[in-house]
C-alpha cells in the first residue's frame, strides 16, 4: 500500500468516524412535509434546534394538500396545512392538529395618488371589486369609505393567484364570510372559479401583476408585501374600527378568535371580533397522529415545537411571521397533553 | 469440416455472417470468431430493440397511469370534462375547454411567428452569411435552445409583459379596428394574454426548428444548386424551387417538433398568460393552458381536483398526438403534391 493511499484512507475512515458519531446515539431524523407557506420559519427553526439538541427536522415543502396525503398515509412525523382539517376527518384517520404559525393577507393595490395605507375597504366592498361588480376606482362604494381622497375614474383589474394556495383559502373564507354575493356565486376554496381578473403564480406573480399593471388590485401575505413595499390597503374589521395590518392586529385577531368552541383549532381566524383585529388573519397548522409509528420521532416533534414557542418567536418576528399569542400557547399545550400522551 | 457443412451449420446467421463463414471455411479460428460476431450482432441488435422498446413502454406507460389517475373524472362525467368550459374546484365542476383552448391557440401563434423568422435564419445562415458569420450565429442559436424555460418566463414576466402592455393600446387602435380580425386585438392593455404567450413561445421554439432547418438545409447536394445558379436562378428561387423541395420532409418535421415544445411548454406560459379559465375571441385577453393549469393548481389539489389535472394531463398526450397525425397526413399530402409535379 503506497503511504499517499493509506493517508487517504485514514482521512476517509476519520470522516465516516466523525459523521457517524454527529449522527449517534440520540439524535432523531424528524419528517414533515406540507405548507410552503411556512416553510421558511420551519427551516429557520430545525437549524437552530439542531444546533442545540442534535435532532434533525427535514421539512418539505411540498403544498398543504400534499401534507395532508401524507400525513394521512403517516409517511411524515407531521404534516403542515394552510387549511385545517375538520374534527370528523381528524378522527377517522386519528390525528390531532394545532396551530404553528400566524401571518396576514393584506389587499394590495397600485392606484397612481394613493399611499400605502391610505385606501380604506371593508369587506362587502372588497368582494363586490373581486366580484366585479364595482368595476372603477371612483365607484360611490369606495369614495363612501375614503371621503377626501381623490380617486381616478380608472377601470379596476383584479389580480387574483392561480396556482392553489392557503393565502386564496383564507382569503376567498374571508370574502364568503362577509359577503354572501360571494358566497352564494363563487364560494371559498385554496382555488376557486374567479369571477375575472388574471392570476399571478404565487405571491411574487400576484405582487409583480399588481406593480407593473395600473389600477389594479390583488391580495399577498403580509411579509411579502412589507419586504417588496407594495401599497396595501388598511380594513374595516368587524367591531367597525378601521385597521392597518400589522403585528398587533395580527395578534388581536389571534387572541380575540372563539377558540373556546374549537377543541382541535380548526378555526379560521376570519372578520375576528376584536376591535383592533385585522379581518383577514390566517394561521397554519400542525397535523400529527395520535398513535404515531414512530413514539421516539412523536416526542421529539413535540419537543421542537414547544422549543420553536419558547425560544423561537424572535426568529418568526425576524421573518415576518407573528408569534402566537401566549393564551393560545397555553391552550395548545393542554391540548398536547390532552391529545397524544406525552 | 467441408466448406459445405460450415456454411450449412451458419445458415440460420444473418447474409453477412453466412459470407464472412463462406471466406473463412477451413481455417478452426476463423470460423469462431464468424460465430461469435454472429453472437454479438445479435446481442447488439436485442440491446437497440430493448432501446426502441423502452421509449414505446414510458409512453404507453406515461399515458396510461394518466388515464387510470384520472378516471374518478373520466367515468364520473365524460362529456362534461371535455365539452364544459367551467372550471369550479368549489362546486365540483370539471371542463377542459378551456385549457384546451388556450394551449391550441397559444401554440399556433408561437408556430405561426416562429415558421418564417427560423426559415429566414436558416437560409441566412446556409446561402446568404459570409463564412465567418455561420459558426458564431448557429452557435448562439444553439445557447438559445439551452436556456431554461423558467428564465423565458421571467423575462416574459418582468421585461416582455411591461413592453406588451405599451404597445397594445397602438395595436387595439389600429388593428383593432380593422373589419373581421379586428376583435382579436380588442381588450384591455395588460400585457398579458394570449398573445404575450404566444410570442415568448415563439421566441422558445426558433432556436429548435432554425437548427433543423439548417441542417437539412446545409444537406442539398452542392450541384442541385450551383445548377439553378447556372441558369440565372437568384438566391431567393434556388431556395423556394431547389432546396424547399428537396427538404420538405425535414423543414416540416421541424415545424412540427417546435409545434410539440410549444404545446407542452409549462412554466414561461404560466407567467405571461394570465391563468384565467376563459375562451374569447381577443389575443389580449387572459386565458390558461393544460400544462400551466396543471403546474398552478397540482400542489394543493386532492380528490377529484387532482384527478381532474391527472386526466387534463392525458388530454395533453391526445391533443399532441392529434397534432403529429395531422402533421403526418400533411406530409403525405405534400409528398403526392411534389410526386406530382
Amino acid at each position: 500500500m503506497n503511504p499517499s493511499f493509506r493517508r487517504t484512507l485514514q482521512c476517509l475512515s476519520m470522516a465516516a468516524a466523525f459523521v457517524l458519531g454527529a449522527r449517534g446515539a440520540q439524535a432523531a431524523d424528524i419528517t414533515g412535509a406540507g405548507s410552503s407557506f411556512v416553510y421558511p420559519l420551519i427551516s429557520k427553526w430545525s437549524a437552530s434546534y439542531a444546533d442545540k439538541t442534535g435532532h434533525r427536522i427535514n421539512y418539505q415543502s411540498i403544498g398543504s394538500g400534499g401534507g395532508m396525503a401524507q400525513i394521512k398515509a403517516g409517511t411524515v412525523d407531521f404534516g403542515a396545512s394552510d387549511m385545517p382539517l375538520d374534527e370528523a376527518t381528524l378522527k377517522q384517520y386519528g390525528l390531532g392538529q394545532f396551530p404553528d404559525a400566524i401571518g396576514g393577507i393584506v389587499p394590495a393595490l397600485n392606484v397612481e395618488g394613493v399611499a400605502p395605507g391610505q385606501l380604506l375597504l371593508d369587506g362587502n366592498t372588497l368582494a363586490d371589486i373581486f366580484l366585479g361588480r364595482i368595476t372603477r376606482w371612483n365607484d360611490a362604494a369606495i369614495l363612501a369609505l375614503n371621503p377626501g381622497l381623490d380617486l381616478p375614474a380608472a377601470n379596476i383589474t383584479v389580480v387574483h393567484r392561480s396556482d392553489g394556495s392557503g393565502t386564496s383559502y383564507h382569503f376567498t373564507h374571508y370574502l364568503s364570510k362577509v359577503s354572501s354575493a360571494w358566497n352564494a356565486s363563487v364560494g371559498a376554496g385554496s382555488t376557486v372559479q374567479w369571477p375575472g381578473g388574471i392570476g399571478g403564480k404565487g405571491n411574487e406573480g400576484v405582487a409583480a401583476y399588481v406593480r407593473q399593471i395600473p389600477h389594479s388590485i390583488g391580495y399577498v401575505e403580509y411579509a411579502y408585501a412589507r419586504k417588496n413595499h407594495i401599497a396595501h390597503a388598511r380594513l374595516r374589521n368587524a367591531a367597525g374600527t378601521a385597521v392597518e395590518p400589522n403585528m398587533a392586529s395580527f395578534q388581536a385577531a389571534a387572541a380575540s378568535a372563539d377558540w373556546d368552541n374549537s377543541p382541535h383549532f380548526s378555526l379560521l381566524m376570519l372578520d375576528a371580533p376584536g376591535s383592533d383585529a385585522w379581518p383577514i388573519t390566517a394561521a397554519s397548522w400542525v397535523i400529527m397522529p395520535v398513535q404515531p409509528k414512530n413514539a421516539a420521532n412523536h416526542a421529539v416533534a413535540l419537543d421542537f415545537f414547544e422549543w420553536a414557542y419558547t425560544h423561537g418567536q424572535d426568529q418568526a418576528r425576524t421573518l415576518d411571521y407573528v408569534p402566537l399569542p401566549e393564551s393560545l400557547v397555553t391552550r395548545i399545550r393542554t391540548y398536547w397533553k390532552s391529545r397524544f400522551q406525552r | 469440416m467441408p466448406a459445405h457443412a460450415t456454411a450449412h451449420a451458419l445458415a440460420s446467421g444473418s447474409d453477412r455472417s453466412r459470407a464472412d463463414g463462406q471466406a473463412a471455411a477451413g481455417s478452426h479460428a476463423a470460423q469462431q470468431r464468424s460465430r461469435r460476431d454472429a453472437r454479438h450482432d445479435a446481442w447488439f441488435r436485442l440491446a437497440l430493440q430493448g432501446c426502441a422498446l423502452l421509449v414505446l413502454a414510458s409512453l404507453l406507460g406515461a399515458a396510461l397511469s394518466t388515464l387510470w389517475g384520472g378516471r374518478q373524472i373520466l367515468l364520473h362525467d365524460t362529456m362534461g370534462f371535455l365539452t364544459s368550459s367551467q372550471w369550479n374546484p368549489v362546486t365540483g365542476q370539471y371542463g377542459a375547454l378551456a385549457p384546451v383552448f388556450g394551449t391550441l391557440v397559444t401554440s399556433c401563434i408561437a408556430l405561426l411567428l416562429a415558421a418564417p423568422v427560423s426559415f429566414g435564419i436558416a437560409f441566412f445562415l446556409t446561402e446568404i452569411a459570409p463564412a465567418w458569420l455561420r459558426g458564431p450565429v448557429a452557435g448562439a442559436i444553439e445557447l438559445l435552445a439551452s436556456i431554461p424555460s423558467i428564465i423565458y418566463g421571467m423575462w416574459g414576466l418582468f421585461v416582455f409583459v411591461p413592453f406588451m402592455a405599451s404597445i397594445e393600446p397602438t395595436l387595439s387602435n389600429t388593428l383593432g379596428r380593422l373589419p373581421v380580425v379586428g376583435t382579436l386585438f380588442q381588450g384591455p392593455p395588460l400585457g398579458l394574454g394570449l398573445l404575450t404567450a404566444g410570442v415568448v413561445l415563439a421566441v422558445m421554439i426558433v432556436p429548435f426548428i432554425t437548427a433543423i432547418m439548417r441542417e437539412a438545409f446545409q444537406s442539398v447536394p452542392l450541384r442541385l444548386k450551383e445548377s439553378a445558379h447556372a441558369l440565372g436562378s437568384t438566391s431567393w428561387e434556388v431556395v423556394w424551387n431547389i432546396v424547399l423541395p428537396y427538404t420538405r420532409q425535414a423543414v416540416v418535421g421541424g415545424l412540427f417538433l417546435g409545434l410539440g415544445r410549444a404545446l407542452g411548454e409549462t412554466m414561461a406560459v404560466t407567467f405571461v398568460l394570465g391563468n384565467s379559465y376563459a375562451i374569447g375571441y381577443s389575443l389580449l385577453m387572459p386565458g390558461t393552458t393544460i400544462s400551466s393549469a396543471i403546474a398552478n393548481e397540482f400542489n394543493e389539489a386532492v380528490g377529484n381536483h387532482r384527478s381532474a389535472l391527472i386526466a387534463l394531463g392525458f388530454l395533453l398526450f391526445v391533443v399532441t398526438f392529434v397534432v403529429l397525425l395531422c402533421a403526418r397526413l400533411m406530409l403525405r399530402q405534400l409528398a403526392k403534391h411534389g410526386d406530382a409535379r
